[in-house]
């Protein structure tokens, strides 16, 4: 696999529920190392496709291809070891509810490395630190934790093997704007500190300004668009006009 | 510049460089561990050490800590240790990692004696508050149903109906098939045993005593705790973990109205009806063994069953079936309301929800049969 190869390669993705079309030959390149911001209205997809390479929404067509490994035709121990090398922050953080926040964050490396336990609550300590929580948060139960420190301990648990890879679905909403703005500036410092690849599903404007490299758009079941934030402002699709054009975005460009 | 890690010792004048080279990420944990526990040791010599990482090739979290860690543990007193040679690419990693203040507190959870003591005291203790809590939700129950006898208007119908597919329609199959098969070993114990006392024809008398008083309905009750009152506290407690009882709340709504009164109307109408059945059904089977392997025909069965029964024990049996139904509505609602933020939790309380329901059930049935020996039913 060469440095320019892409580390996520969909191609020709078509997933279906019942006779509703939600992708269709949808072809998408994630490269090495960037932020990927993924955008389009409600409903368009943008979790479907999140789900589909990460394997928990089956495709009728289509290849999926990830760090290289073709996940069709990989074995369990190939996508094991690709699941390892990434992380996923569901929108609700989806953190095992009857665990601690430091149980949680410990789950992954229990799993995949041979680790004392002293390096283990270290390291669990850092995680805290970096997605800026206090250490005293790692005794509590997830349902102790307000929405935002879900989002936050979701994210420590995602990052807690130091993957390659991150899938962040809506990781900034239900943050108050510091809270996102902190985060965004998190997701930089980690995608510079380890080489970090970043698919992020969003909504929200000061993300993609602050923290994407590259957006992709989704409508109609395919990427209708894909560049730069300056290549999306230049773009004459509707709702792409409407999308960067609008009140909201205006105030965000200020 | 990847590959093992290492760390050397390199003398540079007076002072000591500890050289990282090699691959520090998670992968190596345990040898870097022991790596930096060794060089700890150097900690309180008389050289003055620093830290090379300029030759790391990989650097993750779990490495920079380590590093951290044995910085820390190398800086004496006012004197920090250094880290020197940091690419701009670690750098900030390293920075993150700094700012990570010292061990967490590990509670301890030794099992202790008194501790174990302590558990069952609070348990015994809490006996009181259950029954508390179930006559509240009787109060709460019994008063809805006052509201709904002044305002017929604000009465579930769907919603009952619903609930009474899902437990009595639905239940019907199983029951009737569990019911049949305890008249069947019933009917054969009792041929097996009395026949050598020439008796056999008793069977008769002892399974529709058995069956109409006490077996059918006792029965179907437990079936009915293990599969209607379970699925209650899932529902509810599913239903509170995902604050959907609050939002009822919030719109004006009272929960126990719309959630639990329906359920507790359909499993009292369900009890009597399934229990009906059951005890039809536990005949038919005991009927039938009677005849095919006793040797009773038909005939004689039913002529023997209208000598040996009266409607008394027939109201007996079903008299008890909705209060023991109100019973297991109530232990599974409250249990369901009760229930907190995690699965685990879930699970605890639909486990209380059916040996509690089942509990009761028997209690119950302990004191109707007091109250019948006494008014000599």
């Amino acid at each position: 696999m060469t440095p320019e190869s892409p580390i996520i390669r969909v191609r020709d993705i078509t997933v279906q529920f019942g006779t509703t079309r939600v992708l269709d030959g949808l072809n998408l390149d994630v490269k090495r190392g960037e932020i990927l911001g993924f955008v389009g209205p409600s409903g368009a997809g943008k979790s479907v496709l999140t789900r589909t390479i990460i394997g928990l929404v089956p495709k009728i067509a289509g290849s999926i291809e990830v760090f290289g490994v073709d996940l069709d035709a990989s074995n369990t121990s190939q996508r094991r070891s690709v699941e390892r090398r990434w992380g996923v922050l569901f929108q609700q953080g989806a953190l095992f509810s009857s665990l601690t926040v430091r149980q949680n964050i410990q789950f992954p490396m229990r799993e995949y490395l041979r680790v004392s336990q002293r390096l283990m609550d270290e390291i669990t300590m850092a995680k805290l630190t970096m997605v800026g929580l206090k250490p005293e948060v790692a005794e509590r139960f997830p349902s102790e934790l307000s929405g935002g420190m879900i989002k936050r301990v979701a994210l420590a648990r995602a990052l807690s093997l130091d993957p390659d890879l991150v899938f962040l679905d809506e990781p900034t909403s239900g943050l108050d704007p510091i809270g996102a703005g902190d985060f965004d500036e998190l997701v930089r410092t980690l995608q510079r500190t380890l080489g970090l690849t970043v698919f992020m599903v969003t909504h929200d404007l000061d993300s993609l300004y602050t923290a994407c490299d590259r957006i992709a758009v989704l409508g109609n079941g395919k990427i209708i668009a894909a560049g730069s934030i300056a290549d999306m402002q230049a773009s004459q699709h509707p709702w792409l006009r409407q999308y960067f054009h609008g009140k909201r975005a205006r105030a965000v460009m200020g | 510049m990847s590959g093992d890690p290492k760390l050397e010792r390199i003398a540079k004048g007076n002072a000591l460089a500890l050289c990282a080279t090699g691959t520090w990420t998670a992968s190596f944990a345990p040898v870097l561990e022991r790596m930096v526990a060794d060089a700890e040791k150097l900690a309180g010599g008389s050289q003055n050490i620093f830290i090379d990482v300029s030759r790391v090739g990989k650097l993750d979290t779990f490495g920079a800590w380590l590093i951290e860690r044995l910085r820390r543990s190398l800086t004496q007193g006012a004197v920090e240790t250094q880290i020197a040679g940091l690419s701009a690419n670690y750098a900030s990693l390293v920075d993150e990692v700094r700012r990570v203040r010292a061990t967490p507190v590990i509670e301890s959870s030794t099992i202790t004696i008194t501790g174990m003591l302590e558990q069952i005291g609070r348990a015994v203790a809490g006996v009181a508050g259950t029954v508390a809590g179930l006559i509240d939700m009787l109060g709460a129950v019994l008063a809805a149903g006052f509201r709904i006898l002044i305002h017929p208007r604000s009465f579930r119908l769907t919603s009952t109906v619903h609930h009474l597919e899902q437990v009595c329609w639905r239940a019907v199959p199983i029951v009737v098939l569990i019911t049949f098969l305890i008249g069947c070993i019933i009917a054969q114990q009792g041929i097996f045993h009395f026949r050598r006392f020439g008796a056999d024809i008793f069977v008769v008398d002892m399974l529709g005593v058995l069956v109409l008083r006490e077996i059918g309905v006792l029965l179907v009750a437990i079936m009915v705790a293990g599969r209607s009152g379970s699925a209650y506290t899932a529902e509810l407690g599913s239903m509170k973990m995902r604050e959907e009882i609050d939002a009822l709340r919030t719109m004006g709504f009272d929960p126990i109205e719309v959630l639990v009164l329906p359920r507790m109307l359909a499993l009292v109408l369900a009890l009597p009806i399934l229990a009906f059945l059951g005890a039809m059904a536990a005949l038919y089977g005991g009927g039938l063994v009677a005849w095919l392997y006793g040797g009773v025909d038909p005939e004689a069965f039913l002529l023997r069953l209208r000598d040996a029964i009266s409607i008394d024990h027939f109201i007996v049996g079903i008299v008890k079936a909705p209060v023991m139904a109100a019973v297991i509505g109530i232990v599974a609602c409250v249990e369901g309301l009760a229930v907190q933020g995690s699965a685990e939790s879930l699970g605890q309380h639909t486990t209380a929800s059916v040996v509690k329901g089942i509990f009761f059930v028997i209690v119950m049935d302990g004191v109707f049969a007091i109250f019948f020996a006494s008014i000599g039913m």
